[in-house]
């Protein structure tokens, strides 16, 4: 496997003069440059907003690695995202942890939930994973409620946490902070999982995905592998959830319910299975466009993401990410037979 | 003991409910191996349409007829519209769809009835002679329904020439195709006669539970759990499952963990049968060949 020649041909093409790597490379610098002037030119409610599109990136990226790269499902990653959510507020409520320090406490609990969850996933496969996780999904609310854990998790009540503030000496407001707090967290986890799936790891999931029995026949210990694919993208999720703890400052039972879970997956099927950028998109749709239907009416939120749902299996099985795929394969072909 | 004998028979209630959701999970899963989250949504929004007939003033057995006729239909034109052209896709793309399904038929029983949670008509008068300290008239009259449903369906598939066509289209769909029998519009029989059934819970269920648009989400959970514990691809397990697991819950939810996590216990059961036992009690365990 080692000697397998994973050199992109792209590298050579020429655009304007530049190798698309380069393009790629540029492109990726604009928009880390525009991210980190954007929260000195919106308002605050816009920056609120704008800082839970990148936690849910982390989010959906964590369930993309698992359902996108590694073919296993999820309909329950709004349990870890919880887990991951009442870890970081809890350790704020209770011990005096910094909360920086929190976010890996999470990371770490989620990682080895998941680690565990996923043992007996192994076994499980397509619909019936899906089953299990969607029952995760649904008892999760129960057990955070459950009255015996009230004196950890405040029961139905849930816990106020109070948000963090700036370093000292940094001339910037706590929400522009807890931002660029968000964001170093989203680059670190993009360039963690970038690291991952580019190298032999994200071969070995992918083909897991695409043939088990032929992955297993090459050598790739495909148990081993999903159940530390589950571990990871458990992480992901779960601070993303600790991240959306210190966003909301407000953690209770009744926001981790089933519909959470739908909503990553609408998030991941709109941006693109198996793609990295594209759960940029999924986050901004599940940011944005639940609050814009919500002016129509209470049920059209829900039939808009089942819609979707349906009608991207239908059209766009790739995702919004396949989209911007596609023309920018007809682009290429089109300056590559040179203008008509 | 009494307590027990009486949490042991209204378990046995609940667990035709949940007998029935399974039998309509279990007919899809048969024939297309899929597993129809939507079951539940498409028994709610029956449901819904019952108690519109019912306001509307018809009887209640009329109301409960033209019901089954709807959800016949509507699951007939799912199967026909939505899940057909998913017949060969990976699971990925079929369990969206479902969830999809789910949502969109979700908003649709809220957008038109409304979230308010509606009282149901039982059929089954409170005092009647059947009514016992142990078991409410309307929980007997549950079981008397489930069961007449169960003995239909098993004479439908065991006596009619249709009931045959669609068992051979779900053991064997090349061969059937040779043969004559249309496949396609045995799967859709199958996706209307699942809905019918569930209809049939879903208005058992409503008198107890109260009508809104999320009534049958956990019963569909309890449904999952019970088809999986009889074994998925066995009818007959999957009714005896769910009335296991009706048992099961009440007595787990009196005597062991409260009613706060009976939820939880579903996912035990789920996860554990999976676990333990792929197959369920009485399915049939698959042998892949490499």
């Amino acid at each position: 496997m080692a000697t397998l020649d994973t050199s992109r041909p792209a590298a050579a093409e020429l655009f304007a003069g530049l190798s698309l790597r380069t393009w790629k490379l540029v492109g990726l610098a604009a928009v880390l440059v525009a991210a980190c002037i954007l929260p000195f030119v919106i308002s605050s409610y816009q920056l609120l907003l704008a800082t839970q599109v990148i936690v849910y990136a982390v989010a959906l990226l964590g369930l993309n690695i698992l359902t996108g790269y590694n073919g296993q499902f999820s309909l329950g990653h709004g349990a870890f995202y919880a887990i991951g959510a009442y870890t970081t507020a809890i350790l704020l409520d209770k011990t005096g942890i910094p909360y920086w320090a929190t976010i890996p406490a999470a990371g770490m609990i989620c990682l080895v939930m998941g680690f565990l969850f996923g043992l007996p996933a192994l076994r499980l496969e397509g619909h019936y994973l899906a089953l299990a996780t969607f029952a995760l999904a649904f008892a999760m609310p129960q057990l955070l409620k459950f009255k015996d854990f009230d004196f950890l998790t405040g029961g139905v009540q849930g816990i106020v946490i109070t948000a963090p503030d700036p370093p000292a000496g940094l001339p910037i407001r706590a929400d522009q902070w807890l931002y660029f707090f968000c964001l170093l967290w989203t680059v670190l986890l993009f360039l963690l999982g970038w690291n991952l799936l580019r190298g032999r790891t994200g071969r070995a999931l992918v083909a897991i995905r695409d043939h088990p029995l032929a992955a297993a026949t090459m050598g790739i210990d495909t148990a081993r592998y999903k159940s530390f694919t589950f571990g990871v993208s458990a992480m992901y999720t779960g601070i993303a959830g600790a991240l959306g703890a210190l966003l909301a400052q407000f953690v209770s039972p009744d926001s981790f319910d089933l519909f959470l879970s739908i909503r990553f997956l609408v998030g991941i099927v709109v941006g693109g299975l198996a793609s990295m950028g594209g759960v940029f998109f999924g986050a901004i749709f599940i940011e944005f466009v639940p609050n814009i239907a919500d002016q129509l009416s209470k049920a059209a939120p829900q039939a808009l993401y089942g819609g979707v749902l349906i009608a991207c299996m239908y059209v766009m099985p790739s995702g919004v990410a396949g989209l911007v795929r596609g023309i920018g394969l007809r682009l290429k072909r089109w300056t590559a037979a040179g203008p008509p | 003991m009494q307590a027990l004998l009486h949490q042991v028979l209204s378990g046995l209630a609940n667990g035709g409910i949940y007998a029935s959701v399974a039998l309509a999970l279990v007919m899809i899963y048969q024939s297309t191996h899929h597993v129809n989250f939507a079951q539940g949504e498409m028994a709610t929004f029956s449901t819904y349409i019952a108690w519109q007939m019912i306001n509307l003033g018809l009887p209640y057995w009329v109301a409960f007829l033209l019901t089954l006729v709807f959800a016949f239909v509507m699951g007939v034109a799912i199967e026909r519209i939505i899940v057909r052209p998913f017949y060969k896709a990976p699971a990925l793309s079929v369990v969206a769809v479902f969830i999809g399904l789910l949502l969109v038929i979700n908003s649709l029983s809220g957008a038109i009835f409304d979230y308010t949670i509606k009282p149901f008509p039982s059929p089954f008068p409170t005092d009647a002679w059947y009514g016992s300290p142990y078991l409410s008239s309307h929980e007997v009259g549950m079981i008397f329904v489930t069961l007449v449903v169960l003995a239909l369906v098993f004479a439908f598939f065991r006596f009619t020439p249709l009931g045959l066509a669609m068992r051979a289209a779900a053991e064997n769909p090349v061969s059937s195709r040779l043969v004559g029998v249309r496949v396609g519009w045995m799967l859709a029989l199958g996706w209307g006669l699942a809905g019918l059934i569930g209809a049939v819970a879903g208005m058992m269920t409503a008198p107890i539970v109260y009508l809104d648009p999320y009534m049958m989400f956990s019963v569909l959970l309890y449904g999952f759990a019970g088809a999986l514990l009889g074994g998925i691809d066995n009818a007959w397990g999957a009714v005896l499952g769910g009335f296991i697991v009706g048992v099961l819950q009440n007595l787990a939810g009196a005597y062991l963990v409260g009613t706060e996590l009976m939820v939880t216990v579903a996912l035990v059961i789920i996860v554990g049968i999976l676990v333990i036992k792929p197959a369920g009690l009485f399915g049939r365990t698959i042998v892949t060949r490499v």
